[in-house]
């Protein structure tokens, strides 16, 4: 089990992975997440389910190289194996009554607002999507958007590939002229804080995707919470998708950094592990 | 047999109190032999026995420590073993002082028996020594155990010994549930769960882990799939919180997050590559067992100074005595009857201090306990870096959720009768699931009433 079928590299930081999870295959729907261990001595470390090929019993993750953890997974090759593979989590996105929907994916994220965007197409939504990186060598995805949008924008922040600037100036041109009845915002935190403050004028529906520090993911560790309209909510058993007008951005940005200095730290000591394997 | 006049327990043989609070080994090292017969014969094996009275799982106590007594030890662990599945983790973790010791007449003048001592004493002298457990022959039918904790492990046992085919379901990587992922090494080394877990694999007993009930199958899909039982066994995982001003600064931690990364993923070894948040100065808010653990991890960890904040007095404090002692050895501070109202931070939203209000104890309240009212205009800082949960679990949501049908009470907890029996048919629930948080030998002794339960359910079934 959990054996990595098929890896491929979609830029410099971003690498996809196919593991072999039949049981979790059948069960992940879109918006759900699984949390991994690359070794029997590796931090557990929740991603979110970019698809999944029941008749193969696959389940698939994209990941970015960010720490030592993910830096491993991406020393993983065709064939290895993870140690574990929990899932599916949370609860699956809620696309009901849903028939206009613009998905807005940042980064990485993209692969998080993939299978909601293929997910709305499948049940014969209009999909407009919107996906923005910070250059022309981040793109991912496009392709596999395009073949499940009715309208597909691509932004760079310097403008080297599609349109210069952020996903919410295209977004409020969707908004301006035409009604929706959601917006689903799947990546970094301030990207979705942005987009919740640009939707938020037009009364439409917005919800995003969190993507919090998490242990078990079954609601035991409490590290996953966030600040929804006062209220404190675990994203692991009461998300991870949430009004995105009710979260508190700025505290879960905060709550991100936590463990700032030890993945520094961490990164550090990795990287140097990391160089030497690659020579 | 000779009777032994002293007053006192023998002393049990610990770590220096200013060497271990620096290591994660165990507090406590055991008695020898010699000391175990010694402390044995104490007993006066009344004629009521009414120590017996206050062991949740009734274990027949005199008869273990004449055992002992006689220097019989492999009896003595057979005589625990017909009603505890867990004696080598029970005699660690059992607040005896509250059950069987409270009831022993030798504490009228002087110390009770130290009952939990010689349990642990016999349960370990049996690991070093027994052969291989036999595994019963099969009866075909096949049982599911949702959670590998105290509750589960105990009905999954007597299950098998019945000859159950059972399967446990584990969310996590490890089995164990709380004995695995919250109580620390220092106070049951894992090894001794691990050990716990194997005998039951030589029993026949089958470990799924990574599975995660609720969500990879339902219940429903487990009888579907030929599981003529399920026992439900997911304890009290969800944490709570006060409710304050600052809760999610960072730096401020449910027990079980701070616990889970420690033990679980022991994020106190060198080349852990899970991150634990070294707190320099580090107040821990409650005053339970898992208070207990978690400040005595902080320190550990290399706090500088580490507080219990708890808003009861000394006599409330729910945790074991044993527990309080260590922790009072280990240089933790008490700040008794002190209540937090907010969580202090700076700009960047880093925990800095603890506003709180002393306390008083006013009338008892719906818990039977005295109430803590605060004292007007007693408010002060505790100036700490982290801030660490410890006000107990609530019952984990994740299988209510998904089963249709399954009757809950309003605190979360799954509705069960005394034999286990839930809302839907053929499905039983038992320990912290059914309970709220509690202890593990109570949780161990539902599992194993429940066992008997599934048992009579499904030889009804076929008959």
């Amino acid at each position: 089990m959990y054996r990595i079928l098929t890896r491929k590299q979609l830029n410099e930081n971003v690498t996809m992975i196919e593991v072999e999870a039949p049981q979790i295959a059948k069960k992940a729907l879109a918006g759900q997440f699984v949390i991994l261990r690359t070794n029997e001595h590796g931090e557990r470390i929740p991603l979110t389910v970019a698809g999944t090929d029941k008749e193969r019993g696959t389940v698939t993750v994209i990941f970015q190289v960010v720490g030592r953890t993910t830096m491993e997974l991406d020393l993983k090759k065709e064939g290895d194996r993870l140690a574990d593979f929990v899932g599916p989590l949370g609860n699956p996105t809620d696309l009901t009554g849903v028939r206009r929907a613009i998905v807005v994916g940042g980064g990485v994220g993209c692969a998080i607002a993939l299978p909601v965007a293929r997910r709305l197409k499948e049940l014969g939504a209009e999909v407009c999507s919107v996906i923005g990186f910070r250059n022309r060598g981040l793109v991912i995805l496009e392709d596999e958007f395009s073949a499940v949008s009715d309208t597909l924008i691509v932004t760079t922040d310097d403008g080297s590939y599609g349109e210069k600037g952020n996903v919410c100036v295209p977004l409020k041109r969707f908004l301006d002229r035409g009604t929706y009845d959601a917006v689903f915002a799947i990546g970094p935190l301030v990207m979705m804080k942005y987009v919740a403050l640009t939707a938020r004028p037009y009364g439409v529906k917005t919800v995003a995707s969190m993507n919090p520090i998490m242990i078990d993911g079954t609601g035991m560790c409490g590290c996953c919470r966030v600040t929804v309209d006062g209220k404190m909510r675990f994203a692991c058993v009461d998300g991870p998708d949430f009004d995105a007008q009710k979260i508190d951005f700025d505290e879960a940005i905060g709550r991100l950094k936590t463990y700032e200095t030890f993945e520094a730290e961490a990164r550090e000591k990795h990287c140097n592990l990391y160089k030497k394997e690659i020579k | 047999m000779m009777f032994n006049k002293r007053e006192t327990k023998y002393p049990m043989p610990v770590q220096e109190p200013l060497v271990r609070n620096k290591n994660f080994n165990e507090v406590c090292l055991g008695y020898d032999a010699e000391t175990a017969k010694l402390e044995a014969q104490r007993c006066l094996h009344c004629k009521n026995s009414p120590c017996v009275n206050g062991c949740p799982v009734s274990i027949m106590i005199p008869d273990f420590i004449a055992a002992i007594a006689a220097g019989e030890f492999g009896e003595a662990y057979e005589v625990i073993s017909q009603n505890s599945m867990l004696p080598a983790v029970c005699g660690r973790v059992c607040p005896q002082e509250r059950q069987c010791e409270k009831l022993c007449v030798r504490a009228i003048k002087g110390e009770a028996v130290a009952i939990g001592r010689l349990e642990r004493f016999a349960a370990d002298y049996h690991a070093i020594h027994a052969g291989k457990t036999e595994r019963p022959a099969s009866n075909g039918h096949k049982v599911a155990v949702v959670g590998s904790g105290p509750a589960g492990l105990a009905c999954a046992g007597d299950l098998a010994r019945l000859g159950y085919e059972v399967t446990v379901f584990e969310a996590l990587h490890e089995a164990g549930g709380v004995l695995a992922y919250g109580i620390p090494a220092f106070r049951l080394p894992k090894e001794i769960v691990r050990r716990e877990v194997e005998n039951l694999m030589e029993l026949g007993v089958k470990f799924e882990m990574n599975s995660v009930v609720g969500r990879l199958y339902t219940v429903e899909e487990l009888k579907e799939s030929g599981f003529e039982a399920i026992f439900l066994g997911t304890g009290a995982g969800l944490p709570r919180f006060m409710g304050i001003k600052g809760e999610n600064a960072k730096g401020v931690f449910s027990a079980n997050e701070y616990l889970t990364r420690a033990n679980l993923m022991r994020a106190y070894e060198e080349d852990s590559k899970t991150p634990v948040y070294r707190g320099k100065n580090v107040a821990v808010v409650g005053g339970g067992n898992v208070a207990m653990d978690a400040a005595r991890t902080a320190k550990r960890l290399g706090a500088e100074k580490v507080f219990i904040v708890y808003r009861r007095g000394k006599e409330e404090l729910p945790a074991r005595g044993e527990e309080i002692e260590h922790a009072m050895e280990e240089e933790v501070e008490f700040r008794l009857l002190t209540d937090p109202v907010e969580i202090l931070t700076d700009a960047e939203n880093n925990v800095v201090a603890m506003k709180c209000v002393e306390t008083v104890l006013g009338e008892p309240d719906a818990s039977g306990r005295r109430k803590p009212v605060a004292k007007a205009g007693s408010e002060f800082e505790i100036a700490v870096d982290c801030v660490i949960m410890a006000l107990g679990t609530s019952p984990n949501p994740l299988v209510k959720q998904t089963t249709v049908g399954l009757e809950t009470n309003a605190r979360g907890g799954i509705v069960a009768d005394e034999n286990g029996k839930t809302s839907l048919d053929g499905v039983f629930a038992g320990g912290d699931a059914v309970t709220g948080s509690a202890t593990v030998i109570l949780a161990m002794g539902a599992g194993k009433r429940v066992a008997r339960s599934i048992d009579e359910y499904i030889r009804n079934k076929i008959s």
